[in-house]
């Protein structure tokens, strides 16, 4: 893993946009980089690679079945494609991801923008909110949720240079810069406050909310942790956890059915913990329209109803 | 969307196509009846109907058109073949047993456990096969993207495809024949094995196709329309294939299901069911006797 390609200057922004900016200052660096996009560049800013490269982009139309196939044909020719869409549609192409990519062991990078209600007005059918869990079904595939600018721009690197099928989960909605540039290694989660008995894990758009929900509660000194590598999942961290402490909280903006939920709940079955688990994110339920901060609140896992469940946890 | 025009003069090739004479493939494909219909009837099960009807085609890809290398079978240069009609693959087994790419002793391993050489061919297990189908309508995207990738890294390679007729029936097979006129693949030749069989019946009646022609014509391919199981034409329509500028061809190939065993020959029964050990001595009298 190097360093990220070029530092983060404003405070906040979308992971879509570090990815876009990423995605083209590593196209100089490797030229086997290729990019499809179904129709939505400008929005998942693919767009910033296909006016540097033109000649290694390709548009698709509106049709991510064929892209899908399309990348891994690409990659069977010595190419290392990156294939965008917002993740309900590219994920919702799963028969084609399954074989063409996931059995093929193919070197596709999947990625999907607009992840969980944090789209906002656009409504439920644009939403990503099943992806994690559909991609989570198919071995072999490396699932990415990043948090912040910095650790966008090191697992789009780290995706290129990794052999074999990725999917990485980005936001719309800006969200604030939480680490440092040494701080992403795929599959480790990271640590951003280390406290007692209580740990926050979130994932993407949900980290910043857990750690605005433990400072509106500096009486708990909870864990604040990231797990932006949904699978395969930081199992040693989650244990280290578990021996510390007696609840763990997941907050995800994603349906707790196969998310971050479901994969903290298995390693902790499967260790035998006997303390309390609570997921917060969508519970098995679709999106509707609205602000992100009002859907956030409402399906709560806002800082305020994080902060609230642990308050009411602990009694 | 960027310029795939710039494409290099050709580099001399040494591992040239077979360019083997229809007498010779005529010779090729009896020998492959005979394995497809052994290891079909070892496996227990399988589909003979469309291994018999795609096989003509296949050998003559591999042993009169395609840039091969059978002592270093994956060669960087190769042409590649894509059986999107994934059920077919005991006729690519058969052609890559005769090619000396495989061993002929690992047919008898068909469908069974630990094998290469699965029900449906698998590209991690077994990289000869180029592509992991069998969930229809898939491979031609694959195909499409392998020349995307060869015209841009400016590589000469060819990509041939091959599909079943009940499997254009797919939307993603619609998609692609759309966006590869739109890259003027004219390194991409895909066959459609129009043998008008699918599992519930026949494909008129199934989900008719026709016109078909028209519709490829439409969505702008260089389409051509052959007898699958005449070698003349099969290297004819190859040869006009070769000299496309700008178009990608589709070739639809009639063909016939189960060809060359009387009682499998146009039988939608015998889509997906081995024969027996009586049912077996019965067809390869009829093969060896020379496919009519």
């Amino acid at each position: 893993m190097g360093a990220p390609s070029t530092p983060s200057n404003s405070k906040e922004k979308a992971t879509r946009d570090s990815f876009g900016e990423a995605l083209r200052d590593l196209g100089k660096e490797f030229s086997k980089i290729v990019v499809l996009d179904a129709d939505l560049s400008v929005s998942t800013k693919s767009v910033l690679f296909a006016k540097e490269f033109p000649n290694r982009f390709f548009q698709m139309g509106i049709a991510e079945s064929n892209m899908v196939g399309t990348a891994a044909g690409l990659s069977f020719s010595g190419l290392i494609p990156f294939c965008c869409s917002f993740g309900a549609f590219v994920a919702g192409r799963y028969e084609t991801i399954r074989v063409s990519v996931g059995y093929s062991k193919a070197n596709v990078k999947i990625v999907g923008t607009h992840s969980g209600l944090g789209i906002g007005d656009d409504g439920y059918t644009q939403m990503g909110l099943e992806d994690i869990n559909v991609m989570r079904g198919l071995p072999g595939i490396t699932i990415i949720n990043p948090s912040d600018d910095i650790t966008t721009r090191s697992a789009v690197r780290w995706a290129v240079t990794h052999e074999g099928p990725v999917y990485l989960r980005l936001t719309r909605q800006k969200l604030p810069s939480l680490h440092k540039a040494t701080d992403f290694q795929c599959g480790r989660g990271i640590i951003l406050k280390e406290g007692k008995d209580i740990a926050l894990l979130g994932t993407g758009s949900t980290v910043n909310e857990c750690l605005k929900a433990s400072e509106k509660l500096p009486q708990l000194n909870p864990w604040i942790i990231d797990i932006h590598t949904i699978k395969p999942i930081d199992r040693t961290l989650i244990k280290t956890l578990a021996r510390n402490c007696r609840i763990i909280l997941t907050a995800e903006d994603h349906n707790i059915v196969g998310g971050l939920g479901t994969a903290v709940a298995e390693v902790l079955s499967e260790e035998g913990w006997n303390g309390k688990l609570v997921r917060l994110g969508v519970q098995d339920t679709y999106g509707e329209s609205g602000s992100p901060d009002e859907l956030y609140e409402k399906y709560g896992f806002s800082s305020n109803k994080i902060a609230q469940k642990l308050l009411s946890l602990i009694g | 969307m960027g310029s795939l025009e710039s494409i290099k003069p050709p580099m001399l090739d040494t591992k040239l196509p077979q360019r083997l004479p229809p007498e010779k493939l005529k010779e090729i494909a009896k020998q492959c009846r005979i394995d497809i219909l052994e290891m079909l009837e070892k496996a227990g099960s399988g589909h003979p109907g469309g291994s018999l009807s795609a096989i003509d085609i296949i050998v003559a890809l591999f042993f009169h058109e395609m840039k091969s290398n059978p002592s270093d079978p994956m060669w960087e240069d190769r042409d590649r073949f894509i059986l999107s009609k994934g059920h077919g693959v005991p006729a690519l087994y058969a052609v890559l047993a005769e090619r000396g790419v495989i061993p002929k002793s690992e047919l008898a391993t068909l469908r069974r456990i630990n094998s290469r050489i699965q029900g449906h061919p698998d590209r991690v297990l077994l990289p000869v096969v180029e592509a992991s189908t069998g969930s229809l309508g898939q491979g031609l995207s694959i195909a499409q993207g392998i020349a995307l990738g060869f015209k841009m890294q400016n590589k000469n390679s060819k990509v041939f495809c091959l599909m079943g007729d009940g499997e254009t029936q797919e939307g993603q097979v619609w998609e692609t024949a759309l966006s590869a006129p739109k890259f003027k693949l004219n390194n991409l030749v895909v066959f459609i094995d129009n043998n008008n069989g699918q599992i519930d019946g026949h494909v008129d009646e199934v989900m008719n196709l026709q016109p078909l022609a028209d519709k490829w014509r439409a969505f702008r391919w260089a389409v051509q329309e052959i007898n699958g199981h005449d070698f003349s034409q099969i290297i004819g329509a190859l040869e006009t294939a070769r000299n496309e500028t700008e178009k990608p061809t589709l070739i639809i190939a009639k063909t016939i299901k189960g060809k060359g065993v009387s009682f499998m020959e146009n039988s939608i029964g015998w889509h997906g069911v081995a024969p027996n050990k009586e049912q077996l001595d019965q067809a390869l009298t009829e093969v060896k006797g020379g496919v009519k």
